[in-house]
């Protein structure tokens, strides 16, 4: 091949890239599935619980959308909604970050926590968001899980965490790292409490997040083809020098391996749910 | 004398992590043997098999029948691999749990020393459920009613480190590091360039000083300039006898005001607004 040609090629590939991008970024009414590629009216998925109407890959969605799904309309009611973290680190950068992705998603950190009813079903609910911080635990994420368990312990409640994270905030260090213990000691009181606690895993559950409270469910649900581990899977391939096959750390992997209860697709989620919770009354 | 303490203050976390990390810095188990009597080696988690990256068993401290368990890095390149470099697989933190669980049946303290790069991140470690593993221990450690200490003794680096970490009482070696993850790691996470782990190893906070005044451990046992291995004995001497006070303390406690101090140390953790 010609330098020339290289050039041409290497010129056509970001051309490509260019082209894929911008129809991701199709504005209005239109979105491209990044499993199938297929071009996708907004709504027909919004209707079909952010699954993709042509190939049936799960979209990741925000903690509103689940709450919506979830929870009965109007019954929820949020906590501590306005909690920031005190960046005790002072680490560089980390109180812009926060304030910027603020702005951008109208949330205030990674997990929203609350009570609200499922068809009637009284219940604590924390719901994660992979748009904050990609659904990292910090303070915040730790104080939210141990007060909801704390409301769930007074009120007698059963909890329901719906997990997305990529594992701990790296930027609060060893704070971070020790909401792990703090949040699995928060789920040993709610046990010892005699309450049901129910994790449900979507896509991605990893870190210190799978290393901690989404693992100690009395019932661990899953969404369809999530991906679910401890260590990310590019590590994992660095370890091993290696490529993993193909569904390596999937829900359906981890069900195989005794890890999950059961793999539970979105549309019957709340049933699910209310069925299990109606069962623990 | 003088020296000394000008090129102790001037050490950097890195000159630490470098430290912490010596082939020649002891290990687990030059402190258990050196620390405590009749120690007796207990195996497996009685499901998968025996981890050799963490030693744990039987003993006596001064004359008080405790439970230690340890994670084991190697001396030499042979004993490290032998040793999976002091990297855990789930059933050497199932085998940890095994022997806790054990200890507070005969009501003995738990002592455990913390030194690993962290959990081992291969494909069987999460085929046999890596994070289920270390989850099951904290949740477990957090309302164990027996006294629990935990000694960093070298690299205390990210879950791998915590699942035999959450004690009443944590302790470190002054050149001994705990930390989220490797410098290294942290670095190419955010800074997207694993040469700026000088730097990221600086504002991780992750010194047995920069961990005390963030209250997250309770003690540190000095060093001499060039690490523990130079003064050996004389560092397990006051080891031995901040544990047997801590002990002392701990056992004061009933079961109850044990746990729920220890649950409140972890509870207040963190920093909201």
């Amino acid at each position: 091949m010609l330098v020339i040609d290289k050039i041409r090629k290497v010129n056509k590939e970001q051309q490509t890239e260019k082209n894929e991008k911008a129809s991701d970024m199709l504005v209005g009414k239109w979105v491209k599935c990044t499993n199938c590629k297929e071009i996708l009216y907004k709504e027909d998925v919004k209707n079909n619980f952010s699954i993709c109407p042509n190939c049936g890959k799960y979209f990741r969605i925000s903690a509103r959308r689940r709450i919506k799904h979830i929870i009965d309309e109007n019954t929820f009611e949020e906590i501590d909604k306005d909690m920031k973290t005190s960046d005790m680190l002072n680490f560089d950068g980390y109180k812009d970050k926060i304030k910027s992705l603020q702005e951008k998603t109208n949330i205030q950190e990674a997990i929203q926590i609350g009570t609200g009813k499922i068809n009637g079903e009284k219940v604590a609910i924390g719901v994660m968001d992979s748009n904050f911080f990609m659904g990292s635990m910090g303070s915040v994420v730790g104080e939210k899980i141990c007060r909801l368990v704390e409301i769930a312990i007074k009120d007698r409640l059963p909890v329901i965490l719906f997990c997305v994270s990529g594992g701990a905030r790296m930027q609060e260090g060893m704070i971070s790292l020790m909401q792990m213990a703090k949040t699995a000691a928060a789920i040993a009181k709610l046990d010892e409490a005699g309450l049901l606690y129910i994790s449900v895993l979507t896509d991605p559950t990893t870190g210190g997040v799978t290393a901690s409270f989404a693992s100690l469910g009395d019932i661990i649900l899953a969404e369809p083809g999530a991906l679910i581990g401890f260590a990310g899977p590019r590590v994992i391939e660095q370890t091993i020098k290696q490529k993993l096959p193909d569904g390596f750390q999937s829900s359906e992997f981890l069900l195989q391996h005794g890890f999950i209860d059961k793999i539970v697709e979105r549309k019957d989620m709340k049933q699910t749910l209310y069925n299990i919770v109606k069962l623990h009354k | 004398m003088k020296n000394n303490k000008i090129s102790e203050i001037s050490k950097t976390a890195w000159d630490r992590v470098i430290i912490a990390r010596k082939t020649e810095r002891p290990k687990s188990l030059d402190y258990i043997n050196e620390i405590f009597n009749n120690f007796i080696e207990l195996h497996g988690d009685r499901s998968f098999g025996d981890d050799k990256s963490i030693i744990a068993g039987i003993a006596e401290l001064n004359g008080i029948p405790v439970t230690v368990i340890g994670e084991q890095k190697g001396k030499s390149a042979k004993e490290n691999i032998e040793r999976n470099f002091g990297m855990p697989n789930p059933e050497g933190y199932r085998k940890a749990l095994r022997l806790m669980k054990q200890a507070e049946k005969f009501n003995r303290p738990i002592i455990t020393f913390i030194d690993t790069p962290g959990a081992y991140p291969g494909m069987e470690a999460e085929e046999r459920g890596q994070g289920e593993a270390i989850a099951r221990n904290l949740f477990e450690m957090s309302r164990l009613k027996v006294p629990t200490i935990s000694i960093v003794i070298g690299e205390g680096s990210s879950g791998g480190a915590l699942a035999i970490g959450v004690t009443d009482k944590i302790i470190m070696l002054e050149n001994s590091i705990y930390s989220i993850l490797s410098p290294e790691g942290f670095a190419s996470i955010l800074y997207k360039d694993s040469s700026k782990s000088q730097e990221a190893a600086e504002n991780m906070k992750i010194t047995a000083k920069e961990l005390k005044k963030l209250g997250i451990i309770d003690g540190i046992i000095k060093e001499p300039e060039e690490g523990a291995q130079e003064e050996f004995e004389n560092i397990c001497k006051n080891l031995k006898n901040m544990l047997l006070k801590n002990i002392k303390e701990l056992s004061k406690l009933s079961k109850e005001e044990l746990t729920k101090q220890r649950y409140e140390k972890y509870r207040n953790i963190g920093g909201i607004l």
